[in-house]
């Protein structure tokens, strides 16, 4: 079975269910050496950045998620959820990772 | 030489066209107008938005007192005229008002047309003709209910619609199988019907009413197939008869509607007849282009250049409610010779149909999208032959020819006699001209000048676009939109929401027509916001939506901890919860301890993890969220007053705690910053704040409007009263007022400058009963808004916002 696999697999971890993290929000997944924000959109898609803004590392895990992108609660840079570039005149771009939706269940890779 | 006497029976818009086309060419005559209705001219077609309340009577007025003064018109108010006398060509009013005339116009319109069914005389059934109906209505929307609304045509669905927007339960009972059968095709009245019944308007078509029952007023409407509906309103909105009694008593030809020939003069050769009353070639008119037709006509014969003859054209038709777009011209039925071609987008949920005969365009019927009605009706009024692009034509203007598809280029195509706008019957050429000639560059201006839109204003997107073409940059822009999201700024969006009853944030979206799929990060606190204060208790908050300040109930720090503020009333603080703060500070390693310009104790540097347990043991100690970081209720300061203050006039310390007590937990469009000072020498400092008390011996000032930001600027006086009363219900009205009028972020001073120092003291000082009820509105509002954020979220509210969702790594998860 495809979880099964999965859950054997070391560069796919599983990380929770996308009903842990309400619509048009996101939720930290943290390892020694940073803090991931897992985006999840209100048609139900899941995303995955390093919780930290190109600009002055502002968390954006506690953005406004809209259309596709989060909105920096520091100084307000719209972030694209699908690669972590910054929108508009901004420029700069946070790590963006590979995350898996399989069922409700989220699968990250850290490795990529 | 004397003045010729001209007396005008009616007081409508078809006569006040006709006297505003007179006073252009001529001032030979001394004009007395009869009205039976108590008010001035008003734009009946604009009747639906003000039941809808998107305008107000107000912003329908055509002709305000000034304009009958400045022309020396004598107006009875109130004075149904009851006898002409055309012997000694004389007219007499029922309260007795004789008037001597050499010139007669009768503008008697129409009455609607009431089923003559059993109850149709009980209290709480009305037509929809005139202010008093939309009044009526008004009133019975007030006290909630079912409305129906007896009619499916053009008035009956805007009734419908309007009932709706006002918070009742709406049936329409329509005769005919389909709506609007007389204007719209079945494929466009289904999509209409299907979009009202979207809306919550229960819709019946093959319905024929047999009773409408009730003791003391309407209680229920009895259909011919024994259906019983409850309803505690019915609106007969069934056509109209043109009102002819005081013509028909005088002897004039009548036929259906007053007869008169095509320079509108009646059987009576110094008696003219104009509007819906009137009946040329056989023909009865309820539409206003045709009536403003005759307007000028008559004009023309009364001031003697005689120059124009009363034509029949075809009108087209549009539905003014809000978000439904429909426009049909011309014949669309199936009849010999007819060939149809249609184009459907079900998604989109349009339509659109050109009904051709001979190649030429002699109908259509457009549902969704009606940018093209106006090409089409040109193409009908020309005649022109339309074979060569029979390919292209129903997809519009701006497919023809190959050329790029431009909305500017839709205007720039159009022949100079192309008609604009349909109820004033302005073309192209009209307005291009004035534009030029007057140097007009707003709408308003346009508007002013030609009376292009200035009517039902559908047509003002055509407007827009001719003056965009005339003047390039020059054109003044309209106020930008909230965000790049819309076009609508604050106040279009707040107004709407009331008016429409909108209830949620993706209800908004749609009907307000945002452009992107869910909003940005500007938008989306602010609609929050207005939904929170326009629908208390309904309208669950929308964490999603909120800033994160808000969302977590502290305040974001620039390396992502937090600063928590415990709220002091007062400014007023314990050794016991000095103690405590001082523990959390301990516990939690918390880095800084601040004393805040608001007098209160503020914790900086608090990891997001650990928000649940500092809030957890200051609940223990018995404080509350100080809401530091909300835009809503933030202090009160005071001085310590009569307390201990030699100077102290008033209990400042008392007050300010009963008023913070009062207003906490309130949202605002912005921060809300209060002071009470126990004396004029202000050591609380209420001169600077958001709303200020100054306690004196007589009593206590209230002044509000103060800035010590960005901006500095001394408070205003708002008034004086005389108990600690009357200082929190008139601080709660303020407040709420604020709260209901105020665009998101912007603070109580720029709000008062925006909307009027005077006009608020009017508002919520001097009327009483207007304090009361905005102070009634706050305090509800707040039944619902006065819960401890923290201990909601101590006790488990919302905890996801708090801990990570997976810690990956085994020695830091042994950590955490």
């Amino acid at each position: 079975m495809n979880v099964a696999l999965a859950e054997t697999d070391l560069t796919w971890r599983h990380v929770g269910t996308i009903d842990d993290i309400p619509r048009q929000g996101a939720r930290c997944v943290k390892n020694a050496e940073m803090t991931i924000a897992v985006f999840r959109t209100s048609d139900d898609r899941v995303f995955a950045l390093e919780d930290k803004c190109p600009h002055k590392a502002g968390p954006l895990s506690n953005g406004i998620v809209h259309g596709g992108c989060v909105t920096c609660p520091l100084h307000n840079w719209v972030i694209s959820l699908e690669d972590g570039t910054a929108q508009g005149a901004d420029e700069g771009a946070t790590a963006s990772f590979p995350v898996r939706l399989e069922g409700r269940d989220i699968y990250l890779n850290l490795s990529a | 030489m004397t003045k010729q006497r001209l007396v005008i029976i009616g007081n409508g818009m078809a006569p006040g066209r006709m006297l505003e086309h007179l006073f252009e060419t001529s001032t030979d005559y001394d004009v007395t107008i009869f009205n039976a209705e108590p008010r001035v001219n008003y734009d009946r077609i604009m009747l639906s938005p003000v039941l809808s309340g998107e305008k107000t009577y107000e912003d329908i007025i055509i002709h305000g007192d000034a304009w009958y003064e400045d022309h020396g018109i004598t107006l009875h108010r109130g004075e149904k005229v009851t006898h002409i006398d055309r012997e000694a060509k004389t007219v007499t009013s029922e309260g007795g008002i004789t008037a001597p005339y050499d010139k007669l116009v009768i503008a008697t319109g129409s009455n609607p047309f009431i089923i003559p069914c059993p109850g149709h005389d009980l209290p709480g059934v009305l037509a929809y003709r005139d202010l008093n109906d939309v009044d009526g209505m008004l009133a019975a929307a007030e006290k909630g209910g079912r409305a129906v609304v007896i009619g499916g045509g053009l008035l009956g669905l805007e009734a419908a619609a309007g009932l709706k927007m006002r918070g009742m339960d709406v049936t329409v009972l329509h005769l005919m199988p389909t709506l609007m059968e007389r204007q719209l095709d079945p494929a466009a009245g289904y999509l209409l019907q299907k979009e009202l019944e979207a809306r919550g308007i229960d819709i019946r078509c093959g319905a024929n009413t047999k009773a409408i029952h009730g003791k003391d007023a309407v209680e229920a409407i009895e259909l011919d197939d024994g259906t019983m509906i409850d309803a505690t309103l019915v609106v007969m909105a069934v056509g109209i008869r043109p009102n002819v009694a005081v013509a028909q008593e005088a002897g004039l030809t009548v036929n259906r509607g007053i007869v008169a020939d095509a320079s509108l003069r009646t059987s009576d050769p110094d008696i003219f007849t104009v509007g819906e009353c009137a009946e040329v070639d056989g023909r009865v008119y309820g539409l206003v282009a045709p009536l403003y037709q005759m307007a000028r006509v008559a004009a023309s014969h009364l001031c003697g250049t005689c120059d124009k003859e009363f034509m029949h054209s075809e009108t087209p038709t549009k539905l003014k409610v809000t978000g439904v777009n429909l426009y049909s011209v011309g014949e669309f039925g199936d009849g010999p010779g007819m060939e149809d071609v249609v184009l459907r987008d079900a998604a989109k949920g349009t339509y659109r149909r050109v009904i051709l005969r001979d190649n030429k365009v002699i109908g259509a019927v457009l549902y969704g999208d009606t940018a093209d009605g106006a090409w089409y009706n040109e193409m009908l009024k020309s005649g022109q032959d339309v074979s060569e692009m029979r390919e292209t034509l129903i997809f519009g203007q701006n497919y023809q020819g190959g050329g790029a598809v431009n909305p500017l280029a839709a205007v720039a195509n159009l022949a100079d006699d192309a008609e604009i706008c349909g109820c004033n019957g302005i073309c192209k050429g009209d307005i291009v001209n004035a534009i030029t000639a007057k140097g007009l560059t707003s709408l308003g201006d346009v508007r002013a000048h030609t009376k292009a839109s200035a009517s039902c204003g559908t047509c003002t997107g055509l407007v827009e676009n001719l003056m965009a073409l005339t003047l390039g940059d020059a054109m003044s822009k309209a106020p930008e939109g909230m965000c790049g999201c819309t076009t609508l700024g604050h106040g279009d969006v707040r107004r709407l929401i009331k008016a429409k009853g909108l209830k949620s944030i993706p209800a908004i979206m749609q009907e307000l027509e945002w452009t992107t799929a869910e909003g940005c990060a500007k938008c989306r606190p602010a609609l929050n916001y207005y939904l929170v204060a326009d629908w208390p208790g309904e309208y669950k908050d929308d964490q999603q939506s909120r800033f994160i300040n808000e969302r977590v109930h502290a305040n974001i720090q620039k390396d992502g901890t937090y600063s928590v503020v415990p709220r002091m009333f007062g400014g007023m603080t314990t050794p016991d919860e000095l103690r405590a703060i001082a523990d959390v500070a301990d516990k939690y390693d918390i880095p800084s301890v601040k004393v805040t310009g608001g007098q209160r104790i503020d914790l900086l540097g608090v990891k997001k993890e650990d928000l649940i347990p500092v809030w957890a043991d200051l609940n223990k100690a018995g404080m509350i969220s100080g809401a530091a970081y909300s835009k809503g209720l933030r202090t009160v300061k005071t001085c310590v007053g009569t307390d201990w203050c030699r100077f102290g006039t008033q209990d400042s310390t008392g007050l300010g705690i009963k008023l913070e007590k009062y207003l906490w937990g309130s949202w605002a469009p912005a921060k809300l910053k209060l002071a009470v000072t126990g004396c004029p020498r202000n050591c609380a400092e209420a001169t600077c704040k958001d709303i200020g008390v100054i306690c004196v011996d007589s009593g206590y000032e209230i002044v509000y409007g103060g800035a010590a930001g960005l901006h500095i600027q001394g408070t205003t006086m708002l008034g004086k009263v005389a108990t600690e009363e009357e200082v929190i219900e008139t601080i709660g009205a303020l407040t709420q007022y604020y709260r209901e009028t105020g665009f998101y972020l912007e603070r109580i001073y720029k709000w008062a400058d925006r909307i009027g120092y005077d006009h608020i003291r009017d508002v919520i000082f001097d009327d009483l009963d207007a304090r009361k009820a905005f102070a009634d509105r706050f305090a509800y509002s707040q039944t619902f808004a006065q819960i401890d954020p923290w201990a909601e979220r101590v006790a488990g509210a919302e905890s996801h916002e708090f801990k990570p969702m997976a810690v990956l790594d085994a020695a830091l998860e042994a950590a955490e």
